[in-house]
């Protein structure tokens, strides 16, 4: 946003200044990218000529910061509690996004469930395709080099390395998202939760145990 | 529109070398596996990439595949399996 610079704006600091220094937070104002520059010109060629408004740009910017994996928590726990709800989230995600008030988005929804005999994880060797509407804005690593080439052809190691062993007559199965559709992995409902309330449980169904590194734990 | 391929169906992948906006991975080029799922029917990416209409749409294919096929040294069991999205004209029967 031009002629938008970093003194001009009033800092609602919640601590009181104290008398001794602190370290500061390094400036990230380094000189910008083509791309960023790019972006910059388009941005404000648009709203000069009417097509956005600054405030329409900062809106979407807000919701898509605002999205999370709560979403898909609710998701998953309306799915252990209620077996005719799974059941549509399997047919049918859409529906059952939209019937928990969870914005499906673009892209069609394939929810991929765990099993005493299946463990499924989920990546995306091309970029970083990711189910944003349900599960916010994708962790650094998901968009590693790292995590996308080795997720595909040793997710065994990959996934021991974030701390989850599986065992060897569990199959393995990799979702690679390299197309039109976004994946949900529908993580196994831990023993000892039984009789457990739909908002507790979605406490458990932490993002990690949606894309598949990780196993929903009692706390 | 009609799919080529139905679920169960054996298919292989084009080892094709082409340049563009692929969506089909360079690992998985000429592997065999089995369609899992018909997707649904989508305009083609790879010319919408080049901002043209990409129409036709095409079918688009869940394909499922055994690890040990698609990476010879592959460490785990013979159980794992990969599944990937690919579109029909990437697709030759097996």
């Amino acid at each position: 946003m031009s002629g938008h610079t970093h003194h001009d704006h009033d800092h609602d600091h919640d601590h009181d200044h104290h008398d001794h220094s602190h370290p500061t937070q390094p400036d990230i104002d380094g000189p910008l990218t083509y791309h960023q520059r790019l972006e910059i010109a388009v941005r404000e060629l648009m709203i000069e000529k009417g097509i956005l408004s600054a405030d329409e740009v900062r809106r979407t910017v807000e919701a898509m910061d605002a999205r999370s994996p709560a979403g898909g928590a609710r998701v998953v726990a309306r799915a252990w509690v209620d077996p005719a709800y799974k059941q549509t989230l399997m047919t049918d995600p859409s529906r059952a996004l939209n019937a928990v008030g969870v914005e499906v988005g673009l892209y069609k929804l394939v929810v991929v469930e765990n099993s005493d005999s299946l463990h499924n994880l989920v990546v995306c060797t091309l970029c970083s395709c990711y189910p944003r509407a349900i599960l916010g804005l994708p962790p650094d690593w998901y968009k590693s080099r790292a995590y996308r080439s080795r997720a595909v052809r040793e997710p065994r190691k990959v996934m021991a390395e974030f701390g989850l062993e599986i065992r060897d007559d569990v199959a393995v199965r990799v979702h690679d998202s390299t197309a039109d559709m976004r994946y949900l992995v529908l993580p196994k409902r831990p023993k000892g939760t039984e009789g457990w309330s739909e908002e507790k449980l979605a406490q458990i169904v932490t993002r990690d145990t949606m894309i598949g590194v990780a196993e929903p734990r009692i706390p | 529109m009609e799919a080529r391929f139905q679920p169960g169906d054996q298919v292989q992948v084009r080892k094709a070398d082409v340049p563009g906006h692929l969506r089909t991975p360079w690992y998985i080029r000429g592997h065999r596996g089995e369609v899992e799922r018909i997707c649904g029917y989508f305009a083609n990416p790879e010319e919408l990439a080049f901002n043209r209409h990409g129409l036709p749409k095409r079918a688009l294919y869940r394909v499922r595949f055994r690890q040990s096929e698609v990476w010879p040294d592959y460490a785990g069991p013979a159980a794992d399996t990969i599944e990937i999205e690919i579109y029909e004209h990437w697709l030759e029967k097996a």
